[in-house]
């Protein structure tokens, strides 16, 4: 009865937060809620038993995504009143489309169910005693999942590649050092000898 | 006790309300993107749900692919931002319209 009303009172916070994303007037109020979106649908996989996923949601949504989002709404110095200024051109459009796919979508899953064979109104299945979500998890990703695994590391690595690769820019002008050069120079590169005639008329004039 | 009901039902409503996001939102480059990331959670909590009841935990692993992929694309969308601010001084996506012909 506690873990139901728990939901009840997470799934109110997450719909709530989730349209403080979409109608708040200041990106980063916006992006203030989707983190408090993300952290209680963390709390909802947590009354789900899927504690790792919980705790990965809130330190790769939370901890780094949403700091990113953060981080470019505050560098980009964004006119907010011209982007929002355009804002009920199409809300009746998107509240009709939205209203229509969530009366589809429940009324579907509420009426008739997924299959006869799925019971809708049935709990998640029990763990066995001392079972450890981690470690199954780990069991299916580094044994049967393992290439795809590898797959994913190296699409986070093109990802890294990418987003430095965007974002560096060389400005113009910048004096800066070319360690090459200075190690390639050679003697004859810096010092010049001049020969000049050793001026004696003047030196015979000083005494 | 949590049913696959109740789950289905706060995903496909999370689902709606993000569709409702990108149709509001349409000029800030940046709330589409976050929009987007709410449709992938509503996704991510449909597998989540399903893989607990099925006892399957191969619907938590697709889950760790998801955030993985998102977490790419958030940071590759947020650099070509930063670049197309550079560019043009703005993200609305009206201004996005070189390749129109």
């Amino acid at each position: 009865m506690l873990v139901q009303i728990l939901f009840y009172a997470f799934a109110l916070v997450l719909l709530a937060a989730a349209l403080g994303v979409i109608t708040v007037r200041n990106p980063v109020h916006s992006a203030l809620c989707l983190v408090l979106t993300f952290f209680t649908a963390a709390a909802i996989w947590l009354l789900l038993e899927a504690e790792f996923l919980a705790i990965v949601l809130v330190l790769v949504y939370v901890g780094a995504v949403m700091v990113l989002f953060l981080f470019v709404v505050m560098m980009l110095d964004i006119d907010i009143e011209k982007l929002r200024s355009g804002f009920t051109h199409h809300w009746w459009l998107g509240m009709a489309t939205a209203g229509l796919l969530a009366l589809e979508i429940v009324g579907v899953v509420v009426a008739r169910g997924l299959s006869p064979q799925m019971d809708m109104k049935a709990g998640a299945t029990p763990l066995p005693a001392g079972a450890s979500n981690t470690t199954e998890l780990g069991m299916a990703l580094y044994t049967r999942y393992l290439y795809p695994f590898e797959l994913a590391a190296v699409l986070l690595l093109v990802a890294i590649i990418a987003a430095i690769v965007l974002t560096m820019r060389r400005r113009r002008g910048l004096k800066v050092q070319d360690i090459n050069a200075q190690v390639a120079v050679r003697r004859e590169d810096r010092v010049r000898i001049v020969k000049m005639p050793a001026e004696k008329a003047a030196a015979e004039k000083v005494p | 006790m949590i049913t696959l009901q109740m789950l289905l039902v706060l995903s496909g409503l999370l689902f709606a309300i993000a569709v409702a996001g990108i149709f509001i939102n349409r000029k800030n480059i940046i709330l589409l993107l976050m929009c987007m990331e709410l449709l992938l959670l509503s996704a991510n909590m449909n597998f989540v749900a399903f893989s607990r009841y099925l006892g399957n935990i191969d619907g938590q692993v697709f889950v760790f692919f998801v955030l993985t992929v998102a977490a790419a694309e958030a940071a590759i969308g947020l650099a070509i931002v930063v670049v197309l601010f550079r560019l043009r001084h703005s993200i609305n996506v009206a201004d996005i319209s070189s390749l129109k012909g």
